[in-house]
């Protein structure tokens, strides 16, 4: 009985979390704040990344290509590093040029590396994309007389989008997780609210009750994703037979769930 | 000091950087086989016949890649200090068991490392057609060899790009570590900048020898999937 009590207390702690709970409500809401901007900012910087790595212009393609291996062969705390620290050894210059109200905030700082970081990604991302589009599909829209920019409106645009929502959203989710190391650098989110009620309270519950609300997030976005997947690509599926028609498979291994993401 | 006395003169950093990228290299390595090696095993569990064995593969898997890296080895590493307290407790000894920092480090990137990789192997698994492990057991060879001499060597080939993914993942997550007190190779670049205040320098080193590793990566994966597909594709 001590036991199970011991274990209940382990797992759900009322004090805990009417003494800091706020602590984590706020921690989350820093949390958001940085994925939700890190995303925007690393989407739009994406596209004209994608568009120079796929130029033909080894002055356009070769910068980019190094920004992408940069940026993905190397840790983001590395990067976030560099960001935070890196401008206090240039302060004189950069309070020259009137922007140190930006690097001295950790937020900020945050939000750039985070942005740079996905914008390579992402740029990955659009390229796989876009290069999914069969050649002729533009030599079909080419032929019937659509302009470039119609071509890449109604024709390549769609089928693009349709191969990039799903790795977009897995970027999402790893754009989430990697926002944890915010902490490193002293922002109070969700992980250095964390950190910070552990190292007063000594209570190791606090660092599960952080991993659930991450991981409802993650969840969360998955399935919302899955579904947002089967809206968009109504069109495109095969015909499902209804059930008594697919012949049930029996023993052995069972078939994994198509909803499952692959890793990376 | 001058960037390049600061790096390879006699005081210089580039020593404690080149130890620091040996125990970065280190840490990765040595959780190759208990990661991989504990994803092929989570990978076993998820088809087992067994409903529980499924669902609470499939749990593990779910939280391990639903929550951020660091808040993982964070639990596994204070988790395994706590159960090691609890032992002590319980086994009456005077003085505190502690793990290295560099175990606790591999065991916890294991953890994770296990749950990003199971999904590979789970995907390779299901390409071997059953039919390979019927034409084993009907020549008379048990299950532990069907498994090892039939199924194994066909698995590789198609796990090679998802476990190479995996572990340029590692390779990365081992910077989590320097947040545990393992000097590897950007704690080391963390002591210098500290000392020196010349952060972009020495963080500007440490990403180089990172990027350096990630290429030297991409090519060898690259060149393991060419030999591993000769004669067939």
């Amino acid at each position: 009985m001590d036991a199970l009590h011991g274990l209940l207390g382990f797992v759900f702690n009322a004090e805990l979390l009417s003494q800091y709970g706020w602590r984590l409500l706020s921690g989350v809401r820093i949390t958001a704040e940085v994925v939700l901007l890190s995303c925007s900012i690393g989407f739009v910087l994406a596209y004209p990344i994608c568009r120079a790595r796929m130029s033909r212009n080894p002055l356009l393609w070769g910068p980019a290509a190094a920004y992408i291996a940069v940026f993905r062969g190397t840790p983001l705390l590395c990067q976030l590093y560099l960001v935070y620290y890196g401008a206090g050894e240039v302060r004189p210059w950069l309070t020259g040029a009137g922007v140190w109200w930006f690097f001295r905030d950790a937020f900020y700082c945050c939000i750039l590396a985070f942005s740079l970081n996905t914008a390579a990604y992402q740029a990955e991302i659009l390229r796989g994309a876009l290069g999914s589009v069969a050649r002729g599909q533009r030599e079909a829209a080419a032929a019937l007389g659509l302009s470039p920019y119609r071509a890449a409106r109604h024709v390549v645009w769609p089928q693009a989008f349709l191969a990039a929502l799903r790795p977009l959203g897995n970027e999402l989710i790893l754009v989430i997780k990697a926002s944890a190391l915010a902490a490193i650098v002293t922002l109070l989110d969700l992980m250095g609210q964390t950190r910070l009620i552990f190292a007063r309270t000594f209570d190791f519950s606090v660092y599960l009750y952080a991993a659930l609300i991450y991981l409802a997030a993650t969840e969360g976005i998955r399935r919302l994703w899955s579904r947002m997947e089967r809206a968009a690509s109504k069109h495109v599926r095969p015909v499902e037979l209804p059930r008594a028609a697919v012949p049930a498979r029996r023993g052995g291994m069972p078939i994994r769930s198509a909803e499952y993401m692959p890793p990376g | 000091m001058s960037a390049a006395g600061l790096l390879f003169g006699p005081d210089g950093w580039g020593a404690l950087l080149l130890k620091g990228a040996l125990v970065t290299i280190a840490l990765a390595l040595t959780t190759v086989p208990f990661g991989f090696g504990g994803g092929l095993a989570l990978a076993g569990l998820k088809l087992s016949r067994w409903r529980t064995i499924r669902a609470l593969s499939e749990a593990y898997t779910t939280f391990f890649r639903g929550i951020p890296d660091l808040l993982a080895l964070f639990i596994v590493y204070f988790g395994l200090q706590a159960l090691l307290d609890h032992a002590q407790e319980a086994l009456g000894l005077a003085s505190r068991l502690e793990l290295s920092a560099f175990f606790a480090g591999v065991i916890a990137l294991s953890v994770v490392v296990a749950a990003y990789s199971g999904e590979v192997w789970v995907a390779a698994l299901q390409t071997v057609p059953p039919g390979q492990v019927e034409a084993a057991r009907s020549l008379g060879l048990d299950r532990k060899r069907a498994f090892f001499l039939v199924v194994l060597p066909q698995l590789g080939r198609v796990a090679l790009p998802g476990l190479g993914n995996v572990w340029t993942v590692l390779l990365k997550d081992t910077s989590l570590i320097s947040t545990l007190a393992v000097t590897d190779l950007l704690r080391a670049a963390s002591e210098a900048s500290k000392n020196t205040t010349r952060p972009i320098l020495f963080y500007g080193a440490a990403a180089a020898i990172y990027l350096v590793f990630s290429l030297a990566s991409g090519a060898g994966q690259a060149m393991l999937e060419r030999r591993a597909n000769r004669g067939i594709a």
